[in-house]
């Protein structure tokens, strides 16, 4: 069997609102409620509601031979739930057509993982119950950890939950000469199994489609299959691993994105031996070449396919380490409220703000923040961690006295 | 008296403290029946009509007065080579081409035009509108004749006050509020250091913020000591502010609040604060401001990792500096090299005991505050914890600190002002 494992994140952050030093102690609502609100809606429009509706079309046209996997973060349904009902109604009828794969990550799409094995479950716990009230009952079998971020003590904490497969980067330092194409399992854990992603072939259509100076433009379906095709035919699986905004979003309708999806199945199943497949059938079918080790953690991001997105600099670990320096003090608090913006304040991407790679990525970041400048979005995302920091402090001597 | 005064801003349109203090110094001139004329490059209209303004835009020079023929040329000599400007950013170099492509197509006509928009600012072609100045200078001084002696408000203006010299041949002060060294260290910009220079000699008279300012021009300007006069600024209302708004966090807030670049010293803040928080956890450290080491300090903060004491408000304007004020418990200025410095005096103002630098022309008037050199932060450091924690001590600088203010007046200034030009005018006779 040779087969593409076709895989969308779908993830929205609550992102902050300008928050000035003179609202610590004052205001403890962070949240860019307008700003959230509008992209949510710019990118329904122009990605969530026409893609979902092309991916029904073809469900629909190749009657169980065409199907998808999606990981939709927490914060992105909790938004979605408020600003965007009816892209969650055209979700929950993907879901319900068979063909299409639910994965589990951390609630609030954060970094947990790295830091506390209490709170990556508990987010974990909580986006599986989540998952299971929005889509009638739905239970993912497999796992996604935050933009990819995997190493060998991460599967383990994955498979200790059960779950059968983890999906990841296909990071070039840390194949060496193996292929992304085969099936592997965790190091310490072999039952669990790991798909990586073709990041060659995942990012000709995530990045590279509408860029007129790539040698290979325009990107065409037959070609797409032609290099298909060329993969040896002993590698057996094609992960292909994305942004679901990549449609519509970062590569506009007028780049013909939407068509050469539209046309893509047709053209792969009717001229290559491949099929498509979710993780789950992969991770089911496919028996695992070989473990894979990965002793530090890699992720999807940037040029070095490391942490250094989110972690590292300055500012960067200063928020990271005051920020989960709270863990035991919220825990203990039990407060709905409190838990709530913890957990909000613990997405990645207020950390991915924060980065200082100007040289290399810093133009992918500049893309997708809402701030002039990491430190910007350091003195503000400090700003309300400090009134947090007091509101924490208050809740607990309330609770004393 | 007459006088002819040029300045560069006037209230309320101002940037920095330039204005402030030559709306307090005519103000005091005013109080003293003194008559001025006060010419800045662009008028708005709104200003307080203390003086007989000259709108220096409106000025129509006539180019066919051959004595004016060495301003010209100076001034052709800046556009040639004013698009050779060394070293811009990747942005200042994108509005810089912007704008000469975009708005300077008519070099050629501008240049000997006999009327010149003035943008008054402090922008890019800052030197062309120097230069401009003087030729308006001169043309003034030609017009009018009913002036006894001239005075020109820093380097901006000198060429103006030198031009109008030479056309009218009364004597010439020259006041400095701050120098090509405080603004930059040692690393000064050579064509305003020139222009800096060449109006202090032309001066018949020079006029000083400070003993500090004083200090530095006679060892770096080659300025003879007995040709200086130092002013101390004064304050424009030296009432208590009382301010209703009421500070939101339980912790003692210790402020920094200006420009955050090399001269104002924002380095030892960062590291002082740091001690002081080793501490005492419960105290949060405030910079206020925007500049060109703001995302350094940031850097360092986060370094020190104390970033959840330790804020970064951006540029305040309007109430939000009263309020800064109103809610900090200590005020400090560590300023490397400052003229004067009015900041610590609005901080007495709001009742805040305050920590100077001795490298600050303001530490020569307050007596009751901690002063300390900007680069001892041990004792920056001390000297916050003791104010945050010995009530007595800043219960003293409270009450003496305003007392001390109330003597700080503009028409004091304004009286010495006036014997200085008095002498000034003898000595020429």
């Amino acid at each position: 069997m040779r087969t593409i494992c076709f895989y969308f994140q779908v993830h929205q952050p609550f992102r902050l609102k300008p928050y000035r030093f003179f609202d610590i102690g004052e205001d403890h609502h962070y949240w860019d409620d307008f700003l959230n609100r509008n992209v949510i809606r710019k990118v329904a429009q122009k990605c969530y509601l026409p893609m979902n509706s092309l991916l029904l079309e073809l469900i629909h046209r190749y009657q169980g031979k065409f199907k998808v996997a999606f990981s939709l973060s927490g914060t992105f349904l909790d938004q979605m739930e408020a600003y965007a009902p009816d892209v969650l109604e055209s979700f929950q009828k993907l879901v319900a057509t068979g063909q299409v794969e639910l994965l589990n990550e951390t609630y609030t799409h954060s970094l947990a993982a790295l830091k506390s094995k209490e709170e990556f479950h508990s987010l974990v716990k909580k986006h599986q119950d989540r998952i299971k009230e929005l889509f009638n009952g739905y239970t993912p079998k497999v796992f996604r950890n935050t933009e990819l971020i995997y190493s060998d003590q991460i599967g383990a904490m994955v498979a200790e939950l059960g779950y059968e497969a983890v999906l990841t980067e296909g990071a070039k330092h840390i194949l060496g000469w193996k292929s992304p194409n085969y099936v592997y399992s965790n190091a310490i854990e072999p039952k669990l199994k790991v798909l990586l992603k073709n990041f060659l072939l995942s990012d000709d259509i995530a990045f590279r489609f509408s860029n007129k100076t790539w040698a290979d433009f325009p990107l065409t379906t037959e070609k797409f299959v032609k290099w298909i095709n060329a993969i040896p035919k002993e590698e057996q699986v094609l992960n292909l691993f994305m942004d679901y905004e990549t449609f519509g979003e970062h590569q506009w309708a007028e780049t013909g994105i939407f068509e050469f999806m539209r046309h893509l199945p047709e053209a792969v199943l009717n001229h290559s031996s491949f099929t498509f497949s979710t993780p789950s059938e992969v991770a089911a079918k496919v028996a695992p070449v070989s473990k894979i080790h990965v002793p530090v953690p890699i992720s999807w991001a940037d040029e070095e396919r490391d942490l250094t997105a989110w972690l590292g600099n300055d500012m960067q670990d200063e928020a990271f380490d005051r920020l989960y320096e709270l863990e035991k003090l919220v825990k203990d608090l039990d407060d709905p409220e409190i838990k709530r913006d913890w957990g909000y304040l613990q997405t990645s991407d207020h950390f991915y703000y924060m980065c200082t790679k100007f040289f290399s990525d810093g133009s992918v970041h500049e893309y997708f923040s809402p701030y002039d400048t990491p430190y910007d979005a350091f003195i503000n995302y400090m700003n309300v961690l400090s009134d947090f920091m007091l509101r924490v402090k208050q809740k607990k001597e309330e609770l004393k006295s | 008296m007459k006088v002819l005064m040029f300045g560069w801003e006037f209230p309320p349109h101002i940037s920095g403290g330039l204005g402030t203090a030559c709306y307090g110094l005519v103000k005091g001139m005013n109080h003293h029946n003194q008559q001025v004329i006060f010419v800045v490059p662009k008028l708005w209209g709104d200003e307080e009509p203390l003086a007989d303004f000259v709108n220096a835009s409106d000025v129509r020079i006539d180019y066919r007065e051959k004595r004016f023929k060495k301003f010209w040329k100076n001034l052709t000599y800046l556009e040639v080579s004013s698009f050779l400007v060394p070293y811009l950013g990747p942005e200042e170099f994108k509005r810089f081409t912007d704008y000469a492509i975009h708005d300077r197509t008519d070099v050629d006509e501008s240049i000997f035009s006999n009327k010149f928009e003035f943008s008054g600012k402090y922008g890019k072609n800052l030197m062309e509108e120097v230069s401009r100045y003087a030729l308006v200078a001169a043309q003034i001084a030609r017009d009018k004749n009913n002036f006894d002696i001239i005075h020109a408000h820093d380097w901006l203006a000198f060429p103006a006050g030198i031009a109008a010299k030479e056309i009218s041949g009364k004597p010439l002060v020259v006041h400095v509020h701050a120098t090509e060294y405080d603004r930059s260290g040692e690393s000064v910009n050579q064509p305003v250091y020139d222009i800096e220079r060449a109006g202090m000699h032309a001066a018949d008279h020079i006029v000083a913020v400070s003993q500090l300012t004083k200090n530095i021009l006679v060892r770096k300007y080659g300025v003879p000591a007995s040709k200086v006069t130092v002013l101390h600024n004064a304050v424009l209302d030296a009432s208590i502010i009382k301010s209703e708004y009421e500070k939101k966090v339980p912790e003692k807030i210790v402020t920094f609040l200006g420009r955050i670049t090399f001269q104002k010293g924002p380095e030892y803040f960062v590291e002082a604060a740091k001690k002081v928080i080793d501490r005492d956890p419960n105290v949060r450290f405030v910079m206020a401001g925007n500049g060109d080491l703001l995302n350094r300090m940031i850097d360092r903060v986060a370094e020190l990792r104390m970033a959840t004491r330790f804020h970064f408000t951006g540029f305040l304007k309007g109430d939000d500096v009263d309020h800064m004020y109103a809610i900090s418990d200590v005020y400090v200025m560590p300023s490397v090299s400052e003229p004067f410095g009015i900041a610590p005096l609005e901080a007495v103002r709001h009742n805040t005991p305050v920590i100077i630098s001795k490298q600050s022309g303001v530490a020569e008037v307050l007596r009751n505050a901690i002063k300390v050199d900007f680069w001892d932060v041990d004792a920056m450091a001390d000297a916050i914890f003791a104010l945050l924690h010995y009530d007595g001590i800043s219960r003293m600088f409270k009450e003496l600190g305003s007392e001390e203010l109330k003597k700080l007046k503009w028409e004091h200034v304004a009286a010495k002002l006036v014997t200085v030009y008095e002498k000034t005018l003898a000595e020429r006779s």
